[in-house]
């Protein structure tokens, strides 16, 4: 099939689609090169890959990662950044760029942020100065940062609430996304995703998919979730969305990384995925197998002589045991680096093997193989996975 | 091991040490240093890091305060340190204390010698240090050894007891080593103690060299405790006891002109602890040490010798980040509001990764916002940084240029 273009500055082809379930293999021209999805982005929050250099990153097959403009707006600021020639220049990173509105850290992280159809007020934690931090604001920072793509301000609230605010925030998001699209200066360089909102409900979600895809937008990004809502309501919010969303345009779910997500929302057709608990629970000391976690830094591990995992080809696992890692992360920074290299391996291996088995045509077998290697035991499968997988026709044996 | 001089300038050794390690092909350049690690990795380090730095020395320097509570685990894993630490190919040569951090007086007896490990302080008898030894198999390591004459004055009495113990622990040592199949490969390196006590230190010079070591460490120069002159007086009369055709090593001396004062008195070997503690501070080593400048880059070095003048002495209100109180005049301390714009690299001219790729505007950056990059960074323009004024110690010997590499050097002395 030929490429979609979405965008001046993006454009999608779609390599292969499994017959069964919604998982789709693509091809996404992006302005700093191709990116093959489904995809998995490491989130690099300050302009830096946690310990680990933009070139080890590269060389793990990693071609786009998102930097957070709220931490880079206050530090070092937006009209640094530019004088850098934007973050790719600041942080020497060739390859593609996502960053956030901001919308969700200032909710998340800020006590005292009030939400009005202005935008978000809030309090600086570092000079106590009073933001605000409207989608004008936001599209400003983020063009100053030239990230390939953009994401919306949208009125994030959390995904447990409910209530009239739910449908105010959904409504507003569209309101917001007008503006954010009005603002961009730079749109044949950077591209603008929106962001649907509506909690978990279905009519609130259908609306705003309804007015947001009326938008020339060139993706599009499931937000809202990953916020400690039911999965069960959660799997459900994701596969009304890929029903409806265009097939052309990537889908970017915001938020979600855990390996059995991934799998499974893959399945529900997402393209895109980003999240920080692969390189946070390195900096804590736990590597990601493709059977769970080892915590490392505990005990048991103390005379385990074997790699982390002795299928996984990532530096770290090449050279170094369990209970080296185990030593060296009382006291070294090098233990953390040497996880982080080995989960980020592991994430987009994980993908890299999604991708392929799509390609492949065997993605029915791939996904019953990674859930009996996850779970060891029908008895374990998550109940709501099985039931989304079953909702696209894939049934676990 | 063999140690082949090539010559001798004012005092000064260049030379090679060929046939080290377990495959006994590996060789080391002469005046160098080591590369530092702590529990056996370069400090925020991983393997494709470091492979990035130029000019790694071929010899790794293992602490045994930070490998101490590995005891167990080496025994049961049996391979030995090297490749526990995933460096299979790398000389290890393994000493007592980690000179980032020193230990505090007065623990050592006759029998035993503490250091400090991460759970705290061990005492180690001349037993459990060669029992450690076998499941770290190096390829060189220091004797245990009472190096505790560092601290404000050393009596003599004081002075002498560090040459008894550390002569009695060697040749229980060398003992101990006869009857350990897994050290038939490894080279005692022999501790040359006395504190400031010139007799002492004549005395264990003469008597450590008359044991089959292979090397000698010159040990207790560390500190603040002994006067500049005295210290390097007994330097020189120490070594002038020494055999020629072994190294002679030394410990807990890093800043440039120390190093260099330290190789006119016949000291090989040193430790590369202070680019880590000017990592640590948040700083890049900047001082030149090319003694051959072309006029262009004269004028870059000598900026580069103004910015690291002028560390702390800006005052600005503002400045929250206040540079250590360590900080010498041969690094720039990165935090400075100064640099927050200064897309430059590091140092001009600097060839590492870090110079190559990265600003000072982001390495600030990283700083201010507690990032770990920063420190791998940093780490990696000051080992390549330190490695490189090693290989220009080298190259000035041979191009008699020594007089002109010492005056540049002391002139960023202060």
């Amino acid at each position: 099939t030929s490429a979609t273009v979405s965008g001046p500055a993006l454009s999608l082809r779609v390599v292969a689609e499994c017959g069964l379930s919604k998982a789709r293999a693509c091809e996404l021209w992006l302005p700093h090169g191709p990116v093959l999805s489904p995809v998995f982005m490491p989130v690099g929050t300050q302009g830096t890959m946690k310990g680990i250099t933009a070139r080890q990153l590269e060389g793990l097959g990693c071609r786009i990662c998102l930097g957070n403009t709220y931490h880079l707006g206050m530090r070092p600021g937006p009209e640094l950044i530019k004088q850098a020639n934007g973050l790719h220049g600041f942080m020497n990173w060739q390859q593609n760029l996502l960053t956030d509105s901001g919308g969700f850290q200032m909710v998340s992280l800020v006590e005292l942020s009030e939400v009005t159809e202005e935008g978000v007020r809030f309090r600086s934690p570092y000079d106590g100065e009073e933001i605000l931090l409207t989608p004008e604001k936001s599209i400003e920072i983020q063009n100053a940062l030239g990230s390939d793509i953009m994401m919306q301000l949208d009125d994030v609230v959390s995904s447990t609430l409910t209530g009239p605010r739910v449908e105010e925030a959904m409504y507003r998001s569209i309101r917001w996304l007008d503006r954010c699209i009005a603002a961009n200066s730079r749109p044949d360089k950077q591209n603008l995703f929106a962001i649907i909102q509506g909690g978990l409900d279905p009519a609130l979600r259908t609306k705003c998919l309804e007015e947001m895809m009326q938008r020339d937008v060139p993706g599009f990004a499931i937000g809202g979730l990953s916020g400690g809502e039911a999965k069960d309501h959660f799997w459900r919010v994701v596969t009304l969305s890929t029903d409806r969303l265009p097939r052309e345009k990537p889908r970017y779910l915001m938020g979600v990384g855990y390996a059995t997500d991934l799998v499974v929302c893959v399945a529900l057709g997402c393209d895109m995925f980003d999240c920080v608990f692969p390189t946070r629970t390195a900096r804590f000391g736990s590597a990601l197998v493709p059977w769970g976690s080892l915590p490392v830094k505990n005990k048991q591990f103390a005379k385990d002589f074997r790699p982390i995992d002795e299928n996984c080809d990532c530096p770290t696992c090449h050279r170094y045991s369990r209970a080296f890692l185990h030593a060296l992360f009382r006291s070294e920074t090098a233990a953390m680096h040497l996880l982080t290299v080995h989960n980020i391996a592991y994430q987009l291996n994980l993908m890299r093997s999604i991708r392929e088995s799509i390609v492949e045509q065997r993605f029915l077998q791939f996904v019953r193989d990674f859930m009996r290697t996850m779970y060891s035991g029908q008895e374990r499968y998550p109940l709501w996975a099985v039931e989304a997988l079953a909702s696209v026709n894939i049934t676990l044996e | 091991m063999k140690l082949s001089l090539s010559r001798v300038v004012s005092g000064c050794r260049l030379g090679t040490l060929t046939n080290l390690g377990k495959n006994g092909v590996q060789t080391m350049e002469l005046p160098g240093c080591l590369l530092y690690t702590k529990t056996g990795s370069p400090p925020h380090l991983t393997h494709d890091t470091l492979q990035a730095i130029e000019g790694v020395p071929a010899v790794v320097q293992l602490t045994l305060s930070t490998l101490v509570e590995l005891h167990e685990v080496l025994e049961e894993y049996k391979a030995g340190i090297g490749k526990f630490i995933g460096m299979p190919e790398s000389v290890l040569y393994c000493s007592l204390h980690d000179s980032s951090t020193p230990c505090p007086p007065g623990y050592n007896s006759n029998k035993t010698v503490s250091i400090w490990g991460y759970g705290g302080r061990m005492e180690m008898t001349a037993s459990k240090f060669m029992s450690m030894q076998r499941a770290l198999q190096p390829d060189w390591l220091q004797c245990l050894s009472d190096g505790d004459t560092i601290s404000g004055e050393t009596s003599r009495k004081r002075a002498k007891k560090s040459v008894d113990r550390s002569l009695s622990f060697l040749d229980e040592c060398l003992q101990l080593q006869e009857k350990s199949p897994e050290l038939q490969g490894s080279m005692m390196v022999g501790v040359i103690e006395g504190g400031d006590v010139l007799e002492e230190r004549l005395r264990s010079a003469r008597e450590t060299a008359k044991r089959p070591v292979g090397g000698f460490l010159l040990d207790g120069f560390q500190g603040q405790a002994m006067a500049k002159e005295t210290k390097l007086k007994l330097m020189a009369s120490v070594t002038a006891e020494l055999p020629e055709d072994k190294p002679r090593l030394i410990h807990g001396i890093g800043k440039p002109d120390e190093v260099l004062e330290c190789i006119e008195r016949g000291v090989d070997v040193f430790e590369s602890f202070f680019p880590y503690q000017v990592t640590e501070r948040g700083c890049a080593l900047s001082f030149s040490y090319d003694y051959n400048p072309d006029p262009e880059a004269a004028v870059l070095e000598q900026n580069g010798i103004q910015d690291a003048g002028k560390n702390g002495i800006e005052k600005d209100i503002n400045e929250t980040s206040k540079a250590d109180p360590e900080i010498t005049s041969f690094e720039i301390f990165l935090k400075e509001k100064r640099y927050r714009d200064d897309f430059g690299p590091l140092v001009h001219g600097c060839t590492c990764y870090c110079c190559q790729n990265h600003s000072r505007a982001y390495v600030h950056h990283l700083l201010v916002t507690n990032e770990l990059l920063a420190s791998v960074l940093l780490m990696m323009h000051n080992f390549q940084h330190y490695f490189s004024f090693f290989h220009s110690i080298r190259d000035a010997l041979r191009d008699d240029r020594l007089d002109q590499l010492k005056e540049l050097i002391f002139r960023q002395a202060l």
